[in-house]
């Protein structure tokens, strides 16, 4: 293991922000803590860092316990949730920080830098300064900050928080893509699990400062451990034939694709609001119907392939037995190592009012 | 309200400030500079040349100096301290910092006599080494100080804490050491505000009348800054003299005020 925490414990005043936390990162590997807002992943990053010191337990980098050694000391690249980037230096002076602070030499500095700016696709914007940035610009100049010194390992705390949506898929591959050519071991923060799924080789799952579960996304969509996972992450479906459905066709190795409720949109043949689309649906019958509260779960059966969705108790009433259509919009696919978000093809042209 | 009487209420209270400031400061400095210059231009330059008057001076610049300068130091590490660091008692060193503010000077003045001068048991320690503190050099300085010390730090907690910590702990995170933190990343940020908080620091330490008048004892040219030299002449039923010397006090205040728009302007353009 590379970074572990050993039975981690730190409490701000009331609030226990880690409770008896132990975890291990893998070299090399990018890891998502993810979990609902206020469930500690911010501090336990912090922690890491040494920028907060838990009331118990060890935190070991590199088979080296770290806490009595300095922030400064620790060689760890952090990229801040709003980026804190130097607002009186210019994006170059940003990135040199690191590097002249090591006392490094002019010339050794400047083609760093450059290497950077290059790598981060920010050529051109050296004088700037950060209020003349781009949130997307920014996030990368934070980036190149932290990456300059070379740390041996990267945390970004929800790096994509700041940026609208557009920009964010874009930066969520990049990111990817760069940390895996780097091979820097990276965790980062997130509470949206389809970040933590798309980017993530390995995603920690917490909730009021424990850890809820440690595993690939598929392992946690395949086997939630806890409540508390089935209900975060919802009840998905994984199918193995995905390319048998209407929309989806076999991608590269992908073996496996899950399916979440939300993906998946199930309607009465006469529902005049989806007659357009009624062409591209599959037929499904119903295989089972639970209440749950606020609305109803139907187990759907296409074929050999078996679907969850949720459905409104507003619309109308449906019983077991029934047939339905169903649109799927979107699903995950998985293979050993990574995972992907394949539309439904045939509804990209399409004009879908609802979802 | 219609735009008409909107109009007239705001002339009305334009032309009320102007008033206002005429009468309680304008016609007071013209009363000055009048009554200085009253004796002839040579008088005047004579009034402001006699040694008694330039010895006070040079007091005043002197105790004014090393309080600007301890101020400062004083400032940036309790600003620092009180913004960076969580401690029992933060709040009370909060308040207390505050209180000359609104404690008359005069009683620091007291306090200060209390503590250093005969009665004090500290008395016989102070004659060992060497100077006494009251009614001397060394006491004048300590009252200015006291009286001008929350100027800076308060001119720089508030934005110390707005600014928040997060570019320090970034610079750390970085590898940076204390002193480089301070140097490359928080003084970009106060330089403005502390230099407005030594502005007027300077401006109260000139002034200072109150604490200095008890510690002083008034020793004329040992002990005598200019405001109370100022009081003397004036006691001593020479007008002239007295407003000449003040005049100097006025335009060194002026001169401050100058430089005080200046630095503020600087700052809010550095600012956008
Ligand atoms: N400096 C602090 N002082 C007091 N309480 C704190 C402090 N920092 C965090 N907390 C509390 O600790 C808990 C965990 O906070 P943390 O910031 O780690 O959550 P988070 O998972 O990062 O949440 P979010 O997704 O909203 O950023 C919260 O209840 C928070 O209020
Ligand atoms: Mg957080």
């Amino acid at each position: 293991m590379y970074v572990e925490l050993r039975n981690i414990n730190k409490r701000f005043d009331k609030v226990v922000a880690a409770d008896q936390l132990s975890f291990g990162i893998e070299r090399g590997k990018l890891v998502a803590l993810l979990g609902p807002s206020g469930s500690g992943k911010t501090t336990i990053l912090r922690m890491i860092a040494g920028l907060e010191t838990p009331d118990s337990g060890s935190i070991i980098i590199d088979g080296q316990v770290v806490n009595d050694i300095e922030p400064s000391q620790r060689g760890i690249g952090f990229v801040f949730q709003n980026y804190a980037l130097f607002r009186y230096m210019s994006v170059y002076d940003n990135i040199a920080f690191g590097l002249k602070v090591q006392k490094k030499s002019r010339e050794e500095i400047r083609s760093r830098v450059r290497e950077l700016l290059c790598l981060t696709g920010l050529e051109g914007l050296e004088n700037r300064y950060p209020n003349q940035l781009s949130g997307g610009q920014r996030q990368r100049v934070a980036f190149a900050r932290a990456l300059a010194p070379r740390p041996q390992l990267l945390l970004l705390d929800e790096p994509f928080a700041a940026i609208d949506a557009k920009v964010r898929q874009e930066l969520r591959s990049w990111l990817k893509q760069m940390i895996g050519q780097l091979g820097i071991t990276s965790i980062f923060v997130t509470h949206d699990q389809d970040e933590a799924v798309e980017v993530a080789d390995e995603i920690i799952l917490t909730n009021a400062g424990r850890m809820e579960q440690k595993g690939s996304p598929l392992e946690i969509y395949k086997n939630p451990a806890s409540s508390f996972v089935a209900r975060f992450i919802g009840v998905s479906s994984v199918i193995n034939d995905y390319h048998s459905l209407r929309g989806f066709e076999q991608v590269g190795n992908f073996a496996q694709a899950v399916v979440r409720p939300e993906f998946v949109e199930a309607f009465k043949a006469d529902n005049s609001k989806f007659h357009h689309l009624l062409d591209v649906s599959e037929d499904a019958v119903i295989e089972d119907i639970a209440f749950r509260g606020s609305y109803l779960e139907l187990k759907l059966r296409i074929g050999q392939i078996l679907l969850t969705t949720n459905r409104s108790l507003e619309r109308r009433p449906v019983c077991k037995g029934e047939h339905l259509r169903v649109l799927i919009y979107r699903m995950y696919l998985f293979d050993a190592d990574q995972a992907l978000l394949l539309e439904n093809s045939l509804l990209k042209d399409r004009d879908i009012m609802d979802f | 309200m219609n735009a008409r009487s909107k109009k007239y209420v705001r002339r009305f209270l334009i032309a009320l400030s102007l008033v206002f400031v005429g009468l309680f400061l304008v016609l007071p400095l013209v009363f000055v500079f009048t009554e200085a210059f009253s004796d002839g231009i040579s008088a005047y330059l004579e009034y402001i040349s006699d040694t008694y008057t330039q010895r006070a001076l040079l007091l005043t610049v002197e105790a004014t100096l090393i309080a600007v300068v301890v101020n400062t130091f004083f400032g940036l590490f309790a600003a620092w301290v009180l913004t960076r660091y969580r401690f029992p008692g933060q709040k009370l060193l909060t308040t207390m910092i505050d209180i000359p503010l609104s404690v008359s000077p005069v009683i620091a003045g007291l306090i200060y006599i209390l503590c250093f001068g005969r009665s004090s048991p500290l008395y016989g320690f102070i004659l060992r080494c060497g100077t006494p503190v009251v009614f001397a050099v060394p006491g004048i300085v300590l009252c200015t100080i006291f009286v001008t010390f929350p100027f800076i730090s308060r001119e720089l907690i508030p934005v110390l804490n707005a600014r928040g910590t997060d570019e320090e702990q970034a610079a750390a995170l970085l590898g940076a050491g204390g002193w480089t933190i301070f140097r490359r990343i928080t003084l970009p940020h106060i330089k403005w505000p502390l230099l407005y908080g030594i502005i007027l620091c300077t401006a109260r330490a000139m002034g200072e009348f109150g604490a200095v008048s008890v510690i002083s004892g008034r020793l004329r040219g040992l002990t005598n800054t200019l405001p109370l030299h100022i009081e003397i002449l004036y006691n001593e039923f020479k007008y002239a003299p007295a407003f000449a010397v003040a005049s100097v006090l006025v335009v060194m205040a002026v001169v401050l005020l100058l430089i005080r728009c200046i630095v503020e302007y600087q700052g809010r353009k550095k600012e956008q």
